[in-house]
């Protein structure tokens, strides 16, 4: 009976790896394709198909005109610089707001909660963002980027509290007693304690704004503000039409002129691809390092969420 | 910290000073404008649905500019496009999470069944990773998999005898569906088990202890001990999945939308997006968006009473 069932067991440990092992190919693959097909030359795909495994033909071709391109530096740029301002002083405004929420000598503070409750289920739509930022003269400009990002929401005050909660009233009222004031408490002391909490919700706020495209399509019409996701994303949509336009007509027949046209294509798919990786390296890189405080910022989220 | 005890009262009172309270309330000072300015006046953006407003009307023409009455619902109810789109929105979202529901729950049994820690922490790590990349890049490399020139899936087919000539995936609305939902599960299980996983780990484990001796295996303890236990957070995951059932995810759909699938692909959310800021037709936008979100508010309602009368445990 013993036998049986360590025996059952060693073949549902043999299986179990053997399924987990291929999910995590299937989510690995798709990044794995692009970065190989970003190094792969172009003229190769285009005669060859795709490489479905690893690089056939050898070559930094895309990747330097990626990185030769100022407009693409540029659009590099301002994602960089988006998510490091609103990353740091989102966070800062964030969590002095909810310093503030947890005292419990705080007066008012159902206002608060009622004004958090209300934003948090309510919104106006793209409409009325749209009319505001023009009426703010924020549309088409930098600004439009950071200023509406500058509170993270009172999904984030909640978690913030729940963790500022936790630490042990004495230490308040002993810096209290030494004459320090709320914010000298904040950040001498509630800041450094909240380390986990910070760098989760931190990480949280930086990958949204590095991989947002959206603001960038709603609010913004000058090519000097685009962010790399949306340059990518530009890219695409127009590489995708005429991939869609001349593969229909290929089934007829293939003539010289159409050949060129794919191999003018597929140099431009290599670049695109290139130009993926770029904007997933940023956030491939820091990801094992951040990925211990995720289940902490999120765990905390969904006990008081 | 004898002291502190004794004038603990006293501290207390001192928290209501005018000094700390003006401290307190300086520090909520940003965030509160922050809140009132980005979402507390949007709202009176909804009052758009019920008026004739012209872009050039500036902000002040919100109130200004004439009532419509019902009209700009009146117009969008009759386009003959609307309920397609609808069709879209639900079906994508129903199947969606009939698919992905009890996969992710699936999923996240099973990896609480892997005996290494290090194993399933890798395991964990990998398959979340998809969830940080991008909709531009995910969706990306899911219409380059699919490219109809040598894109991996038709490489595939071909090769298996499946397929005589490739299939412009991307181009033929009938796919649209099935890609969205794959691409979606591929990107998100992994990450979508992580509040499962918090769950499970939260079950006495006694319970196991109990069960064992009484004779269940593996798969009765999953069927009669873990999924019991983390019944509440699947019950709240299913009512956010009802009233997020309006909402389609505009990231991932704007992506993979082209002017070939649109017949599949347009849901509510991109028709916001065309109308409202491409058309520059806000009255009709705003309606939209009130008439979604008043159904995903009796949606939300709804879903809770059912859920409270069935299994006793809801949101609210």
């Amino acid at each position: 009976m013993n036998k049986l069932n360590s025996k059952n067991q060693r073949i549902f440990n043999v299986v179990l790896t053997g399924v987990m092992v291929l999910i995590m190919l299937i989510t690995v693959y798709p990044v794995w394709y692009s970065l190989i097909n970003s190094l792969n030359s172009a003229a190769d795909i285009s005669k060859n198909g795709y490489a479905l495994l690893w690089i056939r033909d050898f070559t930094w071709e895309s990747w330097k005109t990626v990185l030769n391109d100022p407009e693409i530096l540029k659009a590099l740029f301002t994602t960089f610089s988006r998510t490091l301002i609103v990353t740091v002083l989102q966070t800062l405004i964030t969590s002095m707001f909810a310093y503030g929420f947890s005292r419990p000598n705080l007066t008012g503070k159902k206002f608060y909660a009622a004004l958090g409750f209300l934003c948090m289920y309510l919104n106006g739509g793209v409409i009325a963002y749209f009319i505001l930022f023009n009426a703010l003269n924020l549309y088409d400009t930098f600004w439009v980027y950071i200023i509406p990002s500058l509170f993270g929401g009172f999904y984030n005050v909640i978690i913030f509290n729940a963790n500022f909660k936790a630490i042990p009233e004495s230490l308040f009222e002993s810096a209290k007693m030494d004459g320090a004031s709320e914010p000298v408490i904040f950040f001498r002391i509630v800041l450094p304690l909240s380390k986990p909490v910070l760098s989760a919700l931190g990480i949280f706020t930086a990958v949204g704004m590095w991989n947002d495209y959206t603001q960038t399509l709603y609010y913004t019409k000058s090519e000097g503000l685009q962010t790399l996701s949306y340059y990518t994303l530009s890219l695409m949509k127009s590489s995708e039409a005429a991939a869609n336009l001349s593969s229909s007509l290929n089934g007829s027949s293939m003539s010289s002129i159409l050949s060129a046209m794919s191999e003018a294509a597929s140099n431009y798919k290599t670049i695109e691809l290139a130009c993926m990786i770029l904007s997933a390296i940023p956030l491939i890189i820091m990801y094992p390092f951040a990925q211990k405080f995720f289940e902490k910022g999120v765990m905390v989220g969904s006990v008081k969420g | 910290m004898k002291s502190t005890k004794k004038s603990k009262a006293s501290n207390y009172r001192l928290g209501y000073d005018k000094g700390t309270q003006c401290q307190l309330h300086g520090m909520m000072l940003p965030g509160t404008v922050l809140m009132i300015l980005f979402n507390v006046i949007p709202l009176f953006g909804l009052i758009l649905a019920f008026k004739n407003y012209k872009v050039t009307e500036g902000i002040l023409g919100i109130f200004t500019s004439p009532f419509y009455g019902l009209q700009n619902f009146k117009i969008i109810f009759s386009n003959h496009d609307f309920s397609r789109m609808l069709v879209n929105t639900l079906g994508l979202n129903l199947i969606g999470q009939l698919v992905a529901l009890p996969l992710t729950i699936l999923f996240a049994l099973f990896i609480n069944e892997i005996a290494k820690p290090r194993f399933k922490s890798c395991v964990q790590t990998v398959t979340y990773m998809p969830h940080f990349i991008s909709w531009v890049v995910f969706g990306g490399i899911v219409i380059e998999l699919l490219s109809a020139d040598g894109g991996m899936v038709n490489a595939l087919l071909l090769r298996l005898g499946i397929l005589d000539t490739p299939v412009v995936f991307m181009a033929e609305p009938k796919y649209f569906w099935a890609i969205s939902i794959v691409s979606n599960l591929v990107k998100e299980i992994g990450w979508g088990t992580i509040l499962y996983t918090a769950a499970i780990a939260g079950v006495d484990q006694e319970l196991y202890e109990a069960a064992v001796l009484d004779g269940a295996g593996r798969y009765r303890k999953m069927w009669y001990v873990t999924l019991p236990c983390i019944k509440g957070t699947v019950v709240i995951m299913m009512i956010f999945a009802v009233a997020g059932i309006l909402n389609n995810n505009f990231d991932q759909l704007y992506v993979l939308q082209n002017a070939f699938n649109l017949e599949r692909s347009e849901v509510i959310d991109t028709y916001i997006y065309k109308v409202g800021l491409q058309q520059l037709q806000f009255g009709m936008a705003a309606a939209i968006n009130i008439f979604k979100s008043v159904l995903a508010l009796i949606l939300l309602v709804g879903a809770n009473k059912v859920s409270n009368k069935l299994t006793d445990s809801g949101l609210f």
